[in-house]
């Protein structure tokens, strides 16, 4: 481990800390999904993959990772620039104008740590497994992780993308989906059931495993777990439980704060619930 | 009139899948994809030379896309082929965002483009891909006009750092460039020199437009005939070049007459050097079944209109 799971536990602290801060100053963002994604984040680059925050495309030699549901942008920007990717400080410039930080993810301002835009949802899956297959050919034998929302599993690329993967071998491959059962007009149970997602991935061929991806011991073991699994033949799915808007009691397992920014009070509420560890930027 | 000939006739496509060979050859970074089309898009050579640098996607066109831009990420260099109307309007949002906006270096290659597909009818007869492709920033986009210059334009584009839509068709057509071209992206080939009118022509109707300029002749009409392959980015030097000497113009392209070749060219023309202009394209419609000879007749894409429209821009310019 190169950090004890507390120490993780505090960088998720401040992350979640750069959420509500980025999404409040702009009045605008998806504060709900990225809280409870920040675990996951942080346990990705803190701990888990074998990455060079001197960005470089093509990241030859190591291992890679796409957000494809790319409105939890807050999360993604918070992590890049804590480990190192860009300047904490920039996090401020979140979603205004002339900002490397866009609304959703985009390579098109040179942001450290993007290689794909993302926000148009249902593509990153193709995304990843072609750099997968990229690395392959290139006898490149990192992995690359990807993040899926679960509502954002209802658009039918996604499909074409889970038959793809493992009759083509592609087990340098780990997908995650964010299982929070939240998607903007209410819980997917009502919107459009996803039902029983481990048995439908199982039926195309993935590995399924199983997290608790608010609990950081869980998240880390669960992703060693994944690593251990490749090679073997099958892209693995990471099948991750959160809490929407997990470490903020108001925004919690709610799909109310999926794209809602707090106004000053609840700002105020947030940040008394979530420890300042590394200083706010 | 400068005089054409040609030996034999032979489609586009096959241009393509000879030029991906070469292009193969020329560099390990190039790996090709395709949805269930490999014949029609004429990949077998490279499949057959390079199995493990080709990608069968199956019938799944948006998955297709992505992989694609995947691949670039690891330096490869994508060529996707499909027909024009599954590599554009089913996939037009994976291009915006995976391709164009994240400047992806993928080379989206199609074939069947316009009627000449034929008997299949309006369901896989796009007229509108010109336009979908070229509203795209970034986007470079090429319309070839026989067997050689589709050849020579696929391997330009390996060698082009950026997002391509390269568009070509199925029908056997004669061959008359020169085999042993260099294809310049963005640069105009001029077929003739003339006086009278400008044709500017891209894809299947250069042939066309060759026909037409040899019956102008016969009418005492010095046209000048330009080949514009490359569509974006347009060479507007040598467009006005040509329309100040000529004072007129006519644009003609298989597609529809929204969007296409003769727009960008009005464009143009409207800001620097307003000239008369007639556009012999498809009139705003689908097509529908047929040969590819009756479709072009009945759908106004033949030589006979191209003569008729030179003549009517004439007598426009010299009112």
């Amino acid at each position: 481990m190169k950090h004890t799971i507390n120490e993780l536990e505090d960088i998720a602290a401040q992350v979640r800390r750069d959420i509500v801060r980025m999404v409040h100053a702009c009045q605008s963002g998806h504060p709900g999904g990225s809280l409870g994604c920040a675990d996951f984040f942080t346990a990705l680059y803190f701990e888990v993959m074998n990455h060079n925050t001197d960005f470089k495309m093509d990241g030859k030699g190591e291992d890679l990772f796409f957000l494809s549901n790319g409105h939890i942008s807050p999360v993604f920007y918070s992590v890049l620039a804590r480990s190192g990717y860009f300047d904490v400080s920039e996090l401020a410039t979140f979603r205004k104008l002339n900002s490397r930080l866009q609304g959703h993810p985009t390579t098109h301002e040179g942001l450290p740590g993007i290689r794909i835009a993302s926000g148009s949802l249902g593509q990153g899956m193709s995304v990843a497994i072609g750099a997968a297959q990229a690395k392959k050919l290139n006898n490149d034998h990192s992995i690359v992780y990807s993040l899926h929302g679960d509502g954002e599993l209802q658009e039918g690329q996604n499909w074409e993308a889970i038959m793809y993967a493992p009759f083509n071998k592609v087990d340098n491959l780990i997908s995650t989906v964010d299982y929070n059962g939240q998607q903007i007009d209410g819980p997917t149970e009502k919107v459009l059931s996803l039902e029983n997602l481990q048995a439908k991935f199982e039926a195309f061929g993935w590995q399924v495993i199983n997290s608790d991806g608010n609990d950081m011991d869980s998240t880390v073991k669960a992703l060693h777990y994944a690593k251990s699994l490749t090679g073997k033949g099958k892209p693995i799915l990471n099948l991750m439980s959160t809490q929407m808007g997990y470490g903020v009691d108001f925004m919690m397992g709610s799909h109310k704060w999926h794209g809602v920014a707090p106004n000053n009070e609840q700002l105020a509420t947030a940040l008394a619930q979530l420890t300042s560890t590394h200083k706010d930027y | 009139m400068k005089k054409y000939t040609y030996t034999e006739k032979k489609d586009t496509r096959s241009g393509f899948g000879a030029g991906l060979l070469e292009a193969g050859q020329k560099n390990p970074e190039v790996v090709a994809l395709c949805a269930d089309l490999v014949g029609s898009l004429k990949m077998d050579a490279f499949i057959k030379e390079f199995p493990e640098r080709f990608f069968q996607i199956g019938i799944a066109e948006a998955n297709m896309i992505g992989i694609a831009a995947g691949l670039t990420i690891g330096g490869k260099i994508p060529f996707t082929g499909t027909f024009a109307n599954f590599s554009t309007g089913r996939v037009y949002d994976q291009i915006r965002q995976s391709v164009a906006y994240s400047d992806k270096n993928v080379k989206i290659c199609a074939s069947h483009a316009g009627l000449t597909l034929g008997e299949d009818g309006a369901t896989h007869q796009i007229l509108e891909d010109i336009g979908l492709m070229k509203m795209l920033p970034g986007m470079t986009v090429i319309n070839t006009c026989d067997y050689n210059q589709t050849k020579a334009a696929t391997i330009a584009i390996a060698e082009h750092h950026g997002p391509v839509y390269l568009r070509f068709g199925r029908p056997v057509i004669p061959v008359f460039t020169d085999p042993d071209q260099k294809f310049e992206i963005g640069k105009a080939w001029m077929v003739n020199e003339g006086t009278d009118v400008t044709i500017i022509a891209t894809g299947h109707m250069v042939w066309k437009a060759i026909e037409a300029g040899e019956k102008l002749a016969e009418l005492g009409i010095d046209a000048e005939i330009i080949n514009i392959h490359t569509i974006k980015p347009l060479d507007e030097e040598a467009i006005l070049k040509s329309v100040k000497k000529t004072g007129c113009v006519v644009t003609c392209e298989e597609h529809n007459k929204y969007g296409g070749l003769g727009e960008s060219v009005a464009r143009l023309l409207s800001t620097e050097l307003p000239a008369p202009q007639e556009f012999v394209a498809v009139n705003d419609s689908f097509g529908e079944s047929g040969t590819p000879d009756q479709l072009m007749t009945k759908y106004g894409l033949d030589s006979v209109n191209i003569v008729e429209a030179a003549q009517k821009v004439i007598k426009r310019a010299k009112k």
